[in-house]
């Protein structure tokens, strides 16, 4: 849509080392490397016990040595997750549509919205438990729980803000609500949707992770639960981290769906 | 000639019973053709005359006749447009001008067999409003004029009769107006419109319009009208006669006696 005009300069060979490194773009490598240097020297000053807080290479060798069952729980978790996420994107941008429809509906689902949102949702995993048993089900059911809100309150507030100058124009012209939704209401809401799946991403991975480590005899949730009732403090730190990078990852790719789809809301801006 | 609009002894309120009554006992007619301001201090239901002569608002009494229909729901006639642009960034400049094709139940059905014929008519409209080889461009990558330019042109591109233009250049710097003005004056030249400003502008009323009407405060209705005497085509250099001066010192003569009766 948008031609990102990028600045590509060439490195000049006379340049020194230092001017060459494109320094915005290795900062996120260097603060990470520095993060775990930093954690590092400070369990070896302090000579912390592993049990309370393994130094990062203790964590890696953790890696290395459950590197197995770390990758399976992982893709468990990652599946549960992105199939939760899935459901609430379907399911939150269909609520979403329906609510920002009308202003009646906004007023009497919005409240409810927001005491369904209030509930922690540890308190309705044994309730999913009981319906659905252990495992995957209910844990998926929670990533989709936690990160529906966001999407749905996102895509509402994007069709409730329509400029009222646009409705009249089309209105005039003979414009039924249908056509006023999917001409203008639609589009438009599509930044704000992209945005929120940003954030609820993020929300379905602890929603699946609460889910496995209260009731799940698999995933990353479940795996941190019993090494934790081992003793193995690096083992549950490995875990963490495996969290981490899975969430970084989609993370990411959430923001590159979202500049690709919505490059014109980055240019130009919504409420003139 | 025939009236194109014609508002009889129209009552407008908001809110019910109770609320505040925006125009009372509103009447005047527009000839078919005609170029109609319409002035009067703020509040003093402008935009209110917009949303009734459109079919926007419905009053709770009174005549409201729009090319000899009473106006009981949106008249799909009129072309509007507003101060603020309201263009749709995701969409080219050209396909923000087709937009209403896609909703006027005459055009809709047809626009895709004949798209091209309609492209050409949007690119005709384009290079009447001086923004040739645009149509491509999204409207944020168009300054302010630019995209009021394309605005004036989505409102005209179903061929309204009747073009309502809401205080349309209030945003804009003083020559970019002066500039617009000209457009306008070309656009009413050049195609069979019926044209109701609504406009703070008491200049642009003037070097602009065939007949002014002046509204009351609040609730509005129309005080007096007013022939504009000078011979189209007009020139700018009009703006500086005194003939044109002394017409607009009387017209806010008229505002400020009515500003001072509310």
């Amino acid at each position: 849509m948008s031609a990102v005009v990028e600045d590509i300069q060439k490195p000049e060979r006379t340049k020194p080392l230092v001017a060459r490194i494109d320094w915005v773009k290795a900062s996120p490598w260097l603060y990470t490397i520095a993060l775990f240097a930093i954690w590092e020297a400070a369990v070896r000053v302090f000579d912390l016990p592993y049990t309370i807080l393994p130094a990062p290479s203790r964590i890696f060798a953790a890696f290395y040595q459950y590197w197995s069952p770390l990758w399976k729980n992982s893709l468990q978790t990652l599946y549960t997750t992105t199939l939760g996420f899935l459901m609430a994107v379907v399911g939150g941008l269909a609520l979403g549509l329906f609510i920002g429809w009308s202003k009646v509906i906004y007023a009497g689902l919005y409240p409810l919205m927001i005491g369904f949102n209030a509930v922690p949702k540890v308190a309705v995993v044994p309730i999913l438990v009981i319906w659905f048993g252990i495992g995957a089900v209910p844990a998926m059911l929670t990533a989709f729980l936690i990160s529906f809100f966001p999407i749905v309150v996102n895509v509402a507030t994007g069709l409730a803000t329509i400029e009222p100058e646009t409705e009249d124009v089309l209105r005039a012209l003979g414009a039924k609500k249908l056509d006023i939704m999917l001409k203008v209401g639609i589009p438009r809401s599509m930044p704000y949707f992209f945005g929120s799946l940003k954030v609820a991403i993020t929300l379905a991975f602890v929603g699946s992770v609460v889910s496995e480590t209260v009731a799940s005899n698999y995933g990353l949730g479940n795996l941190m639960s019993s090494a934790q009732s081992q003793f193995n403090v690096p083992l549950v730190f490995a875990g963490l981290l495996a969290l981490a990078v899975e969430g970084i990852v989609m993370y990411s790719i959430m923001a590159w769906v979202e500049k690709r789809m919505t490059g014109w809301a980055h240019r130009s801006s919504m409420s003139h | 000639m025939t009236h194109l609009v014609s508002i009889e002894n129209v009552d407008m309120r908001y809110g019910g019973a109770s609320g505040t009554l925006a125009v009372a006992d509103l009447t005047f007619k527009v000839d078919k053709g005609e170029f109609a301001a319409v002035v009067g201090p703020s509040g003093c239901g402008k935009s209110t005359l917009m949303r009734l002569v459109t079919g926007l608002h419905i009053p709770q009494a009174g005549n409201v006749i729009v090319a000899g229909q009473h106006v009981t729901e949106p008249v799909s006639i009129v072309g509007m447009a507003f101060q603020n642009p309201s263009m749709l960034p995701w969409r080219t400049t050209l396909d923000n001008i087709l937009l209403p094709l896609e909703i006027v139940e005459k055009h809709r059905k047809r626009l895709r067999a004949h798209r091209a014929e309609y492209v050409e008519k949007a690119e005709h409209l384009l290079e009447v409003v001086g923004l040739k080889g645009f149509g491509s461009k999204y409207p944020w990558q168009l300054s302010g004029g630019m995209q009021q330019r394309a605005n004036l042109c989505r409102a005209l591109i179903h061929e309204p009769q009747l073009l309502m233009l809401d205080e349309p250049f209030g945003a804009l710097d003083a020559f970019t107006r002066e500039e617009l003005w000209c457009v306008i004056r070309d656009l009413h030249a050049e195609q069979d419109v019926t044209i109701i400003l609504v406009t703070h502008d008491l200049r642009e009323a003037v070097f602009l319009a065939d007949k002014i009407l002046v509204m009351s405060a609040r609730p509005g209705r129309v005080l007096r009208e007013h022939r504009v005497p000078f011979a189209r085509p007009r020139d700018l250099e009009i703006t500086y006669d005194k003939a044109f001066n002394d017409v607009v010192h009387e017209l806010h003569g008229e505002i400020a006696n009515a500003r001072r009766a509310a």
